[in-house]
């Protein structure tokens, strides 16, 4: 129960954030924080008993009829995970506090980022399909409202929308594949559905589950083509981005291709489709990185890239491709979290977000500087730093892949110096050289500014320098999760003269030799740039237009503003579906029924349809008053005729009631006046035969289908002695059905009520009234 | 037989449709009226038409006697009149109402109403 706990309690101070934070004023963020730390610290003690395989398990059953049950279970893959989103939250819930300070909507951000913590964990936790589903479209939504948080700006809008759109989209894919392995695999337990496994992997969906599930990670971790969004969602608060752009939530699509990797990794498309596009996000996210100059931009485009990277990895498959993939994305967390965080901070310090127009800071910010240089190292993969171990690691990965060896090793080198140089740019370039001129005087970040970032590299620093304590097993938790076997392998800083260190030392020094003449190097890469006219941003924005048009026009259409427009729409479809399925199906018998009228009923018959011929075409109001008034007293004779003499009486007092309402009311208003053109009464002329012709068919056709008796007679039986009533019309409405009856006279105090309203002289009219004399 | 029904109740149905599409509210409310007679006659004839007498059951005895009427439908009827007209009975207030405000019985020119509201 202490998942449930843990989940729970982030989602109750998520509900408390508001209110606490204006009791609490700037220093809440400290407060909230502790909740996150707690999760961390508990995770920590039980790591060893997780680690050596014994996952903790927690069960709440929410829609058992569903099959939906909040079951979690934290193996090592959560484990990573679990670690990553408490601690990173924590302490960007502190530095967030501190970002915004007495900002007016401070504790709302605090609220949102709560949320999204709660739902990220529940992603990562979830053992049920169902759950895992729920919590990733929670974290979508809180995305949402966290790039959006600054709404007031359209542009920030804007890119809440493509992120909640593009994320959204996926999940929709992601859905279908949960139904559809939760169908052929008989559950939404991942457990019993790993032991399906066979099944699934022979079912003729596999290809379209092993499809959807990409769409849904590759939208989620901004892979290519889908990577646009995660620029655009630089609109949001530096806090933000450091908590779901770097660490967390782009992770979950890499989250969800691990957790699935053991049922699908087999699939024949699986691996080539994971590497192929990993590999093609890694390059050209370090591409488009290298021309930004805007901070969180280069950030941005680099965190493509390393999604791309672990992506990639996991597709290779191997075990020394899945243990680099998870070494990679640990050290990511740390030195891309820290980053982001300089980057607010520096931005928060002196006002300035663009790296070109930033330098000499060193000396401002002495302490931010170290942090800042120890996460660029990192990034930079350069000893002895994590993000060192984490490249050598997928280096060797890359050299021992089974297929396109080359071109991976080539793409992974390339983009390991691009890597360089953008670490470089974003990391050390605003705090070296001389101090340039910013819109605020550089001062030092506050305490809360600087403990996230400082902490998160000094973390970087420490777990490359002592790897057995939490990186190793942490990486090989998560790498047996996926592969099965938790793997015998050590992550060390020196492996020894192998060729993947000739190959850093060379992506490093490409990648210095490109921030030394990035110029030329951006002006070269700027010619490709055009190809941005065509990329899928552009696609995302027409298919956003296209969309708002096709709305837009339906509306139109639909919603006229006419009365008679809508009546003709209802009355046209309903025409369509009944008479279509009338027709289609032939049903309609021509003939005249078993017994012929007489001459009685044929003159009633008569009556009425002249009485509704000449309610059409009476000029004058009393004249189609009385011509409706046949009809109706028409039908109380039929109503006789047939063996319905209570009918009949209601009929006849309704009838007389009707005609003087409208004699009454249709007194005070114009006399009548043809508004329509002779070619719209043709046609609405023709429209209303029709649907005559339709309804006709439909009583031949409801007059010949046999109705079960035994309603009527259970009434015709009981009627005497259950209810002492002779007329069993009567005993019905009054006794059997008495609570329908009930209602009706309900519906009809209403209208009472709503007549009464109506006719006494209101403020409508006085307005009316006052509008016509201005 | 049948056929008698099914033609009335199409006659009712058209006329009632005709006077629904008029953009007249006074002749709208009285389709209104008009398709209410028809569906009535539909739901009436539905368990099959009977000339041999109402459902009552005769003194003395205790059930009612295969060839009276089916009252089940006739109960249904019942309750439809009964609604339908406190419906009309509203649509003829509303209509009344719609042109003490809008000055109209033109239902193309309350749209333009809207708009003029919407400016001013």
């Amino acid at each position: 129960m202490a998942i449930v706990t843990a989940v729970s309690a982030t989602f109750l101070l998520a509900a408390l954030a508001p209110w606490l934070g204006r009791v609490l004023g700037t220093r809440a963020g400290w407060i909230f924080a502790t909740v996150p730390a707690a999760i961390a610290v508990w995770l920590a003690t039980r790591a060893p008993a997780i680690l050596s395989g014994t996952p903790i398990e927690g069960r709440l059953a929410w829609a058992p009829s569903l099959g939906l049950e909040l079951a979690f279970s934290i193996d090592g893959l959560g484990l990573l995970f679990g670690l990553l989103i408490s601690g990173v939250g924590g302490l960007v819930l502190i530095y967030a506090g501190a970002y915004l300070g007495p900002h007016r909507h401070a504790s709302r951000l605090q609220s949102f980022l709560l949320v999204f913590m709660g739902s990220m964990l529940g992603v990562v936790w979830s053992e049920n399909l169902l759950g895992l589903f729920v919590f990733w479209e929670l974290t979508s939504i809180s995305s949402y409202l966290l790039i959006g948080f600054d709404h007031e700006r359209p542009a920030a809008r804007a890119a809440a929308l493509k992120a909640l759109l593009v994320t959204g989209g996926g999940g929709l894919c992601l859905l279908v594949a949960v139904l559809m392995l939760g169908s052929i695999g008989g559950s939404y337990d991942l457990g019993a559905l790993l032991d399906e496994r066979d099944t699934i992997l022979a079912s003729p969906w596999l290809g379209a589950i092993v499809v959807l599930v990409c769409l849904g990670a590759f939208t989620k971790s901004a892979q290519f083509p889908f990577h646009f969004w995660l620029p655009g969602a630089m609109e949001a608060p530096t806090p933000v981005s450091a908590y779901l752009h770097s660490s967390t939530m782009v992770k979950a699509g890499i989250f969800l291709l691990a957790r699935l990797d053991p049922l699908l990794g087999s699939a024949a498309w699986w691996g080539p489709l994971l590497t192929a596009f990993g590999a093609t996000t890694m390059v050209l996210g370090a591409v488009l990185a290298v021309r930004q100059t805007h901070l969180k931009r280069i950030l941005a485009y680099s965190t493509v890239s390393s999604l791309g990277i672990v992506t990639m990895a996991l597709g290779i498959g191997t075990e020394k491709a899945v243990v680099a993939g998870f070494a990679y994305l640990l050290a990511h967390a740390l030195f891309k979290g820290s980053l982001f965080m300089v980057a607010g901070a520096i931005d928060h310090g002196c006002g300035e977000k663009d790296a070109e127009r930033l330098g000499g800071l060193r000396r401002a910010m002495p302490a931010l500087f170290t942090a800042s240089l120890l996460a660029a190292l990192s990034m930079a993969g350069l000893p002895p730093l994590l993000g060192f171990i984490g490249k050598e690691l997928l280096l060797e990965a890359t050299l021992a892949a089974p297929t396109w060896t080359t071109a991976l090793v080539v793409a992974t080198t390339f983009a390991a110096a691009l890597t360089v140089t953008v670490a470089f740019l974003a990391g050390v370039r605003p705090f070296i050289g001389s101090l340039a001129e910013t819109p605020r005087t550089p001062h030092a970040p506050s305490p809360g500014l600087l403990l996230g970032p400082g902490l998160l590299a000094l973390l970087g620093l420490a777990a490359a320098v002592l790897p057995a304590t939490a990186a190793t097993p942490l990486a090989l938790g998560a790498a047996g999760a996926v592969l099965g076997d938790v793997p015998e392998k050590s992550l060390a800083l020196w492996h020894g003269l192998t060729p993947a260190l000739g190959l850093s030392a060379l992506a490093v020094a490409v990648g210095a030799g490109a921030y030394a003449g990035r110029r030329i190097v951006r002006s070269g890469l700027d010619r490709i740039g055009a190809l941005d006219r065509v990329g899928p941003e552009r696609l995302y924005g027409a298919a956003l237009k296209g969309l708002l048009a096709v709305a837009g026009g339906q509306t139109r259409l639909l919603q006229s503003g006419h009365l008679r427009s809508y009546v003709f729409i209802t009355l046209g479809t309903v025409v369509l579906l009944v008479g279509g399925t009338l027709w289609l199906r032939g049903a309609v018998p021509f003939d005249a029924g078993p017994e012929n009228p007489t001459w009685p009923e044929l003159l009633v018959g008569a009556v009425i349809v002249a009485g509704s011929i000449a309610t059409v075409l009476s000029r004058t109001r009393l004249a189609a008053i009385a011509a409706l008034g046949l009809a109706g007293y028409g039908l109380a004779i039929m109503f006789v005729l047939f063996g319905g003499p209570d009918l009949a009486m209601t009929q006849l007092a309704v009838e007389t009631l009707t005609v003087i309402i409208f004699v009454l009311i249709f007194r005070r208003l114009p006399q009548f006046r043809s508004f329509s053109t002779p070619l719209r009464r043709l046609a609405d002329g023709l429209v209303a035969l029709i649907a005559g012709l339709m309804v006709t068919g439909l009583v031949l056709v409801i007059a010949r289908t046999d109705t079960d008796p035994t309603l009527a007679r259970w009434f015709g039986d009981h009627s005497v002695p259950d209810a002492y009533g002779r007329n069993v019309v009567n005993v019905i409405l009054v006794d059997f059905r008495a609570m329908d009856t009930l209602g009706e006279i309900t519906v009809l105090a209403i209208a009472a009520i709503g007549v009464l309203a109506l006719l006494r002289p209101g403020r409508m009219r006085r307005r009316h009234r006052g509008r016509a004399v201005s | 037989m049948n056929a008698l029904f099914a033609i009335v109740a199409g006659v009712l149905f058209a006329c009632g449709t005709y006077l629904l599409m008029r953009r007249s509210i006074m002749r709208l409310v009285m389709g209104l009226v008009l398709i209410g007679h028809s569906a009535n006659i539909a739901i009436f004839t539905a368990t099959g038409l009977k000339r041999t007498g109402p459902a009552i059951v005769p003194i003395g005895e205790e059930t009612l006697p295969a060839t009276a009427a089916d009252p089940l439908p006739q109960a249904l009827v019942l309750t439809a009149i009964v609604i339908s007209f406190g419906v009309i009975a509203f649509a003829v207030v509303l209509v009344s109402r719609v042109w003490a405000t809008a000055g109209t019985d033109d239902s193309n020119r309350f749209r333009e109403d809207d708009d003029m509201e919407a400016v001013s």
